[in-house]
This record gives C-alpha cells, sequence and structure tokens, in this order.
C-alpha cells in the first residue's frame, strides 16, 4: 500500500515535471499553432546552464534555478526575434524542418562544449533523502518539485486568467488580426510568451537534471513527452496539459515499476488510442485548427 | 478545345519522357562504371533515394507530413533480416517483395489512424508508431536480437544467378535495378489520374472532396503504396548489408529522410533521388572535417534551406542547368521547379 503511494507522489512529481517542461510548448504549439520540436533544447540549455553553476562557479541551487530561467528566456527570446517569427505563417513542414535543425545543432553544441556524459547536478544536502508521512516515504527532492510546480501552475492560470497581458494573449491566439486591430501588440505579446515559456523550460531542465538525466540528447529523448502532453492535453487552456502531464507522469512510473518489460510500449498505445478517440486532445476545443 | 480534353492533354505532356530524365538515368548508370571502388557508398545513396521516393509519395503528393516513416523501413528490413535468417524463402527478389508487402499491410493499417486528424495529430501518430515499434523491436529481443540486431544473415543469390560480393558490385547494380523499376511505377502511379487526385487533395482536401474525389479512400492507397515503397527501401538494406539493428527505427532515420527529401524538392519524384546524392554526399563532407560533430552541420543545412525558402534554392539552383538545356533542347526541356509543397 506505501509502496504504491510512494510511487503515485513520484508519478506526480514526474507530471508536474513533466507540465513545467512543456506548458511553453502549450503555447507555442497549442495556442500559436507552431510546431516547435526544439522546446526540449531550451530546457537543456536552462539544465546545463544550472549545472555550471552550480557545480563549476559554486552558485547554491536555489540561486541557480531563477538564472537557469532567465537564461533560457533569453536564449529563447534571441532565436524568436531572429529566427521563428519568420516562421509563424509558413507550412507545419517548414516548421518542423526548421525545429528539427535546431535540435540537431543544439545536441551537436552541447556535446561539443560539454562533452556527451550524462551531468548531474550537486544538491543541497536539505533535499536529499526522504521524509517519512504517515508511513509513506516521500523524496524530499520530489516534494519540492511538488510544491515549486504546483505554485508555478497557480501562478500561471492566475496570469493567464486575470492579468491584463493573460487577456491579451488569450485575445490575440484566439484571432490575432482582430486584436492587432484592437491595438494590441501581438508580435510583442507573442514575443514574450515565448520567451517566458523557454524560461519555464530552461527551470524545468535546471530541476529535471536530477530525475530525467541531463545529457546532450535530452532534446530528442524527450520531445515525444512533451508533444504527448501539449496533443493529448489539448491547447484550450492550461488545465488541459496540466492533467495530461500528471496523467503521463503516473502512467510512465507506474508502468515502469509494473510492467517493467513493456517499457514505453504503454505510453504511445494509449497516445495513439486518444489520439484517436479526441484528435484534438481529451481537453481541446471541438474545432480543428 | 473543352476543358477536360485540355487537362488531360496537358496531363499527358506532363507524363512524357524529358531528355533530363533520360539523361539523369543514364548518368545513374554511368557513375557504376566510373566509380567502381565505391559501391558501398552509391548502395547507400540508391537505398536512401528509394526510401525518399517513397516519403515523397505521401508527403510531395499526398501532403501528408509523416515523422516516422523509418517504422515501414524497419519492419522491411527486419523482414527481410527474419526471412533470410531462418531461411523462409531464401530468394532475394522474392523475399524482398514479401518484405515490402509486410510493410504495405502494416502501413494499410496504420493508413486508418493517419488520415485522421489535422497535422499535428498526423505528425504525432507517425512519431508514436514508429517509437511503438522500435520499443517492440527491443523487448521481443529473442525474436529481434534487441540492441544486438540480426546477426549471422547469409544471403543467397539473387535469382540463383548472381552472389552479393564483398565489394558491394551485385548489391549496387540489385539496388539500382530495384529503385528503377519501382521509380517507373511510381511515375506511371503519380501521372495518372490517381496520382492527379492525389495533387488535388494535396492543394484542397475540401474542394477535392467537393468534386468527388473519395479522399480517404485515396490517401489510405497511397499511405499503403508508401510502406510498400518504405518498405523495399528497408530490405535492401538488409539484404546489401547483411544487419538489421534497432536503428532501422530511430527517429534520426525519419527526420534525416526529410531532410533528404527537401534538399532535393518534394512532388516530382527525382527530389528523393537528388538528395540523397546531395545528402550523402554532404555528410561525407562534414565527417570529414568534424567526425564527431557532423550533425550540427546537417541542422544548420535544414535551418538555412526553411529560412531562405526552399522553393528559392530550387530556382537558385536550377538556373544554371536550365540556362544550358535551354541552349540545347530549346525551352520546353527546362527542369521544372519542383510543384507547390505540402502545407
Amino acid at each position: 500500500m506505501a509502496s504504491i503511494l510512494t510511487n503515485l507522489f513520484d508519478g506526480v512529481a514526474y507530471g508536474m515535471l513533466l507540465f513545467v517542461l512543456a506548458c511553453g510548448l502549450a503555447v507555442t504549439l497549442g495556442l500559436m499553432n507552431f510546431v516547435n520540436l526544439a522546446h526540449g533544447a531550451f530546457a537543456m540549455a536552462g539544465g546545463y546552464i544550472c549545472a555550471v553553476l552550480v557545480n563549476q562557479s559554486g552558485w547554491p541551487f536555489f540561486a541557480a534555478l531563477p538564472l537557469a530561467f532567465v537564461g533560457s528566456a533569453v536564449i529563447g527570446i534571441a532565436l524568436e526575434r531572429t529566427l521563428y517569427r519568420h516562421l509563424y505563417s509558413r507550412s507545419h513542414l517548414d516548421q518542423v524542418l526548421f525545429s528539427i535543425g535546431l535540435v540537431f545543432m543544439s545536441v551537436a553544441a552541447v556535446d561539443y562544449i560539454m562533452g556527451s556524459s550524462r551531468v548531474f547536478i550537486k544538491l543541497p544536502a536539505a533535499l536529499e533523502g526522504q521524509i517519512d508521512l504517515f508511513g509513506v516515504g516521500i523524496g524530499r527532492y520530489r516534494l519540492m518539485i511538488v510544491v515549486i510546480c504546483g505554485l508555478l501552475t497557480l501562478a500561471l492560470q492566475l496570469i493567464l486568467a486575470k492579468t491584463r497581458f493573460g487577456s491579451r494573449l488569450r485575445a490575440a491566439v484566439d484571432d490575432p488580426r482582430a486584436a492587432i486591430g484592437l491595438g494590441i501588440n501581438v508580435p510583442q505579446v507573442f514575443a514574450f510568451t515565448f520567451a517566458f515559456g523557454c524560461g519555464l523550460a530552461g527551470l524545468g531542465g535546471a530541476l529535471s537534471a536530477e530525475i530525467l538525466g541531463l545529457d546532450p540528447y535530452f532534446p530528442l529523448k524527450f520531445m515525444i513527452y512533451f508533444l504527448i502532453v501539449v496533443t493529448v492535453g489539448g491547447s484550450s487552456s492550461i488545465t488541459g496539459p496540466f492533467l495530461a502531464s500528471l496523467l503521463l507522469g503516473i502512467a510512465d512510473v507506474a508502468g515502469k515499476y509494473y510492467v517493467p518489460k513493456l517499457g514505453p510500449f504503454v505510453i504511445y498505445t494509449v497516445m495513439i488510442v486518444i489520439l484517436l478517440w479526441r484528435p484534438n486532445g481529451l481537453f481541446g476545443r471541438t474545432a480543428a485548427r | 478545345m473543352t476543358a477536360l480534353s485540355d487537362v488531360s492533354s496537358h496531363a499527358m505532356a506532363s507524363a512524357r519522357w524529358r531528355i533530363s530524365e533520360v539523361a539523369f538515368w543514364v548518368l545513374a548508370l554511368a557513375c557504376a562504371f566510373l566509380f567502381p571502388s565505391r559501391y558501398l557508398i552509391m548502395t547507400d545513396i540508391v537505398r536512401l533515394g528509394l526510401f525518399a521516393l517513397s516519403l515523397d509519395l505521401i508527403l510531395g503528393y499526398a501532403g501528408i507530413v509523416s515523422l516516422g516513416h523509418a517504422a515501414f523501413f524497419g519492419v522491411g528490413a527486419y523482414s527481410a533480416g527474419l526471412l533470410a535468417l531462418h531461411g523462409i524463402i531464401n530468394e532475394p527478389v522474392i523475399a524482398l517483395v514479401a518484405a515490402g508487402f509486410v510493410a504495405a499491410v502494416l502501413g494499410f493499417l496504420t493508413s486508418f489512424l493517419v488520415i485522421r486528424g489535422v497535422d499535428l495529430t498526423r505528425l504525432m501518430v507517425t512519431l508514436g508508431i514508429a517509437l511503438l515499434l522500435e520499443a517492440l523491436a527491443e523487448r521481443f529481443s529473442d525474436i529481434t536480437g534487441g540492441t544486438d540486431g540480426l546477426q549471422g544473415i547469409e544471403m543467397q543469390p539473387i535469382l540463383g544467378l548472381f552472389t552479393f560480393d564483398m565489394f558491394g558490385k551485385t548489391g549496387f547494380f540489385y539496388s539500382l535495378i530495384v529503385l528503377f523499376i519501382l521509380f517507373l511505377l511510381a511515375r506511371r502511379v503519380v501521372h495518372s489520374p490517381f496520382g492527379l487526385s492525389l495533387r488535388a487533395i494535396r492543394n484542397n482536401p475540401l474542394r477535392a472532396a467537393a468534386i468527388g474525389v473519395p479522399v480517404n479512400r485515396r490517401l489510405i492507397a497511397v499511405y499503403t503504396l508508401a510502406a510498400f515503397y518504405a518498405g523495399i527501401a528497408g530490405a535492401l538494406f538488409t539484404q546489401t548489408t547483411a544487419l538489421a539493428s534497432l536503428d532501422v527505427f530511430s527517429f534520426e532515420r525519419s527526420a534525416d529522410l526529410m531532410l533528404v527529401l527537401v534538399i532535393g524538392g518534394t512532388g516530382y519524384l527525382y527530389g528523393g533521388l537528388i538528395g540523397a546524392v546531395v545528402f550523402k554526399m554532404l555528410q561525407e563532407l562534414f565527417q570529414s572535417i568534424t567526425p564527431q560533430y557532423w550533425l550540427f552541420w546537417i541542422g544548420l543545412v535544414l535551418v538555412v534551406i526553411v529560412m531562405v525558402g526552399r522553393a528559392r534554392i530550387h530556382r537558385w539552383v536550377l538556373f544554371v542547368p536550365n540556362l544550358v538545356i535551354r541552349q540545347f533542347a530549346g525551352r520546353k526541356a527546362a527542369v521544372a521547379v519542383p510543384e507547390g509543397d505540402a502545407s
């Protein structure tokens, strides 16, 4: 019983991590309709920034996390302004090719600079080990992830639903032309959102180094997971991707624990079945975009 | 002249063999005699060309963006490997066709999943199927050899006459002949009314449906055909290299394939073949400059191609050859710029 709960908690932590990693993609892919397969590259960038700061410059882990966010966001906005924005109106094929190219470049570049072996980030002692909560073993690190990601999710939902920027973003996504007509600076909104999403991915990358493993092939290995979160979750709100990530996280952890032989088989099958049943995602809008 | 006869005469005219096409195949055959020490890499190019031709059928003609075309390549590769390993079908040509049919069956079954949904769903489903097969191949390692791959495949002579030699000469001519036959078939298919209806679907599925084209049935048919081609390409891979490993299903293979097709241009059949030649040469070049990091340069090529614009690059590349051809054979013989792309 306790092991089930521990697994469930691990699954939730994993799912929340996936959500932070993928929610930027939910905006670019789901809302802006841009197929960005290179999203994992930003996560990897954040992870490596954090690793370098902590391991080589001796920064405390919690101080390096915001830097991972900022660093990825800066890289994100630089690429958005120079490359991505030219491709918003292009065909999906072009977007796929472009982002695959970016992934390849990032993989080789990181391999060149940082080496191809897996990188570990030194964690503060407070985050190691487990605590015992009503007989259920809970990893401290995972608990921290749940707390951070939970707060982030709440904040995102509030920003999107309550702030002026949130309503601008929703307007820009629903109908860019009308939004421009109302005086909303749509390219700016998109650029800012893109950078924010990249920053979140970077933060997720830094947090995930301990759980998912950080090496130059990170963007390729986890691309499918990010895409699953967004396509299965749908794009109408951030609740969809959030629930999808939780589902995916729990299913993946449980699958690996209880039926290790089947490997990733379960997840891919579930994804294909869900996409056949609801092509726009579990919580998507009905209209094809 | 009525509209109908105009359309058919236009279609007939575009189906006629051009001088440049004949020249292309003569050149391909000439390569076999010009570079007798390079059979292995040329076989690689031919195989990749066939694989890209298969993707061109669905991407260039039907507008289906697939990220998991390696699934069919892999199924063909493993089928051919298993057939040869267990001595079920010893004759390579029959085994080749059989492997193609196995892939075609898979293509037919999965086509129902692919025709549903929009571009994004298709990307995910095709990618998912390839990953699924890779996971399956890894799981059933007692059949597939797992991460070690199929080992100890021994190929029998083709038609009982031509043995595979270690320089790859037989393998090269075998692959080239297979490619040529399948190319002829593909050429016939895309210039048939069936092929024209595919283009109508690519350009506007709704309108195609409105003028009475059974969109889904056509897409299923072409997807199955493309799977057959990819299966044959995979089987050729196993037969000429005598190995099949898990990486036949890998995402990189599907992604590279897209690059091949994009370099060559979609929607005119030769794109895949030309792209295969250029891609392999680029790969050789990059690997000789930076053996470990050639992936970076491949990525850069992709980004540059997309940023500059595919149509524009093809116009630049074709400018000089067209100038030459026009001088010799008049205006009409010029190589056409590839038609529009999948949206």
